[in-house]
């Protein structure tokens, strides 16, 4: 099944036929409502009129989550706040976060393009799915139901913690379809295999996404639940989930091009890669109101396939993600940056101790452990007082990055030094297959 | 009254204790009583040595957090009910024992080393009702025995 066929199956020429005329609207939306816009186009000598179709993109300067930081809160939107009916959030590289706002058709698109991931997995009208992304500033929750609703399914709004419940429910309410992050599905496998109820679940498909798992893992689950697990692609810049998704032939996430203008860079030289080369997904935003982004640098390394897929879509598909150009990590599904836990550490008594984060995943979860070297000044002979610290660390590390994080105390020295600088971030995961 | 406990911070992983012990021989400082506190991911040893400070300065020359702590040794008799009746004058003071260890001498007699919530207090308290402490002279003559 085909949510949006017109779209979905355009030929070549008719879509880059759409997008050229959307890129022109949204191209002058941007220089007439957003004053950072206007300044950087004018800085590279641009008007409007000189973008005329998908062949002068390249023209345009680029996007990043700096420019969000830059004009916060609301600097980027090309909306009145009258128009802005919803708001969300992410984490941003320091303290403050990345604010995006969605207008009516914003929120249309968005459950419009939730419900077309929501067919490519076999999903409509007659099924009931639990979404167990956590609802919030965080676009999982808000995201997943609003296209489920649009959709037609019953949606079950579980947000995320009580994986007993959940799967509780799904027996009872005999749920089919379910949308939460991979590392979460794993562990509702566990708890379902554990009750020993698996014969009791009429699960047919679930949506995973807002972290990066591997294929390996995907097929693991499918086969371990007697499911088909599909990846569902987004970021709250962009939109939050349903940027892409795979099919069930699984082979890339079809990106919703009639929304979503993608390109494939350099993330050194900032060119264009060849076709079908590895680099960094930029994406332009064609239709949104709120916070249009123009060639918004994702940091997400992948590669772009322009053939027609099995299904009958004609969408270029992204392959699986092959890693980040920055250091962001995405911790089970919380965007973490290595600067944030500096800046949380330096609240804890004014000077930032010797610190390394170490990321792993034990049985399909994320783990995160903070190392802190234990300098004199932080040193007592009393284990109170140092127990005291690793709980106070604990507790601010919480706060800075909405994660718990096990704070283990080290001696002076002894985290890993590289070339005299100290190695930050230790991630044992592996994503590479 | 008070004398200087040397304390180190060690992680809990083989070598590291050894590593201390290893120091603190190699510039010989003698160890006339420890105590060892621990937790899953680390420690704390706990010394009185011959010359604390120049064992401060060994450790954190090879790259350990350590430090000085005044603490009271309490001498008391080798006989029962000895200890509770230290401990009891400072409870009834309401102080706190952050920790205690015993320290042997070659003498008859046993030496507690204490530290108490108000380390002043304590001293003061256990002072007036008799109690007599060991002292940083007489460490540094068991050192010689």
């Amino acid at each position: 099944m085909i949510w949006n066929e017109a779209r979905e199956c355009m030929s070549r020429e008719d879509m880059n036929h759409l997008q050229s005329a959307r890129l022109r609207k949204i191209v002058d939306r941007v220089y007439h409502n957003v004053e950072p816009y206007r300044k950087k186009m004018q800085e590279a000598g641009l008007e409007p009129g000189d973008i005329n179709g998908i062949e002068d993109l390249h023209k345009l300067p680029f996007t990043t989550k700096d420019d969000l930081r830059d004009n916060y809160p609301f600097g980027l939107f090309a909306a009145p706040q009258t128009d802005i009916v919803r708001i969300h959030a992410s984490s941003g590289t320091t303290g403050k976060a990345t604010v995006v706002g969605y207008t009516r058709k914003d929120i249309d698109v968005w459950r419009e393009c939730v419900a077309r991931c929501c067919t490519m997995a076999g999903l409509g009208r007659d099924d009931i799915i639990q979404v167990a992304y956590g609802y919030g500033l965080f676009t999982g929750g808000l995201g997943g139901h609003y296209g489920a609703e649009h959709l037609g399914a019953t949606v079950v709004p579980m947000s995320t913690g009580n994986t007993k419940k959940l799967i509780d429910m799904m027996i009872d309410f005999k749920a089919t379809g379910l949308m939460c992050t991979p590392s979460y599905l794993m562990h509702i496998a566990e708890v379902i295999e554990e009750m020993g109820v698996k014969d009791k679940i009429k699960l047919k498909a679930t949506i995973n996404g807002a972290e990066p798992w591997t294929e390996n893992m995907r097929m693991q689950i499918e086969e371990r639940l007697g499911i088909h697990a599909h990846d569902i692609y987004g970021l709250s810049e962009i939109m939050g989930p349903g940027v892409a998704c795979d099919c069930i032939h699984h082979k890339g996430l079809h990106i919703f091009e009639d929304h979503f203008l993608p390109e494939i860079i350099d993330p050194k030289t900032l060119e264009p890669v060849a076709p079908g080369e590895t680099g960094e997904l930029v994406i332009t935003t064609l239709t949104k109101e709120g916070i249009p982004l123009i060639r918004y640098r994702t940091k997400d390394l992948t590669s772009l396939s322009y053939e027609k897929c099995e299904c009958g879509r004609t969408t270029a598909r992204i392959s699986r993600f092959k890693g980040r150009s920055d250091d962001m990590l995405i911790i089970r599904g919380v965007n973490v940056f290595p600067s944030q836990v500096e800046a949380a550490l330096l609240t804890v008594d004014g000077i930032t101790p010797n610190y390394q984060i170490v990321v792993d995943r034990v049985n399909y979860q994320d783990t995160l452990e903070i190392l802190v070297e234990v300098e004199e000044r932080f040193f007592s002979d009393e284990i109170k007082a140092l127990e005291g610290l690793t709980k106070k660390i604990g507790h601010t590390i919480q706060q800075a990055l909405g994660l718990s994080a096990r704070i283990k105390l080290v001696e002076p020295k002894t985290i890993e030094r590289s070339m005299g600088k100290a190695v930050r971030v230790i991630d044992k995961r592996k994503f590479d297959n | 009254m008070f004398i200087k406990q040397l304390s180190v911070f060690i992680e809990n992983r083989e070598g590291r204790l050894e590593k201390v012990l290893k120091t603190l021989k190699d510039n010989n400082i003698n160890i006339i009583s420890l105590s060892l506190a621990d937790t899953s991911d680390y420690g704390v040893l706990r010394m009185i040595t011959s010359n604390p400070e120049d064992g401060k300065k060994v450790l954190k020359d090879n790259g350990f957090s350590a430090m000085l702590t005044d603490v009271l040794a309490v001498k008391v008799e080798h006989k029962a009910g000895e200890l509770q009746e230290v401990l009891d004058i400072i409870c009834k003071a309401g102080i706190n024992v952050e920790y205690m260890y015993a320290l042997a001498t070659k003498n008859d007699d046993a030496t507690i080393v204490i530290k108490t919530s108000t380390a002043e207090e304590a001293a003061l308290l256990l002072q007036k009702e008799g109690a007599e402490f060991l002292t940083s002279k007489e460490i540094e003559e068991l050192k010689s025995v």
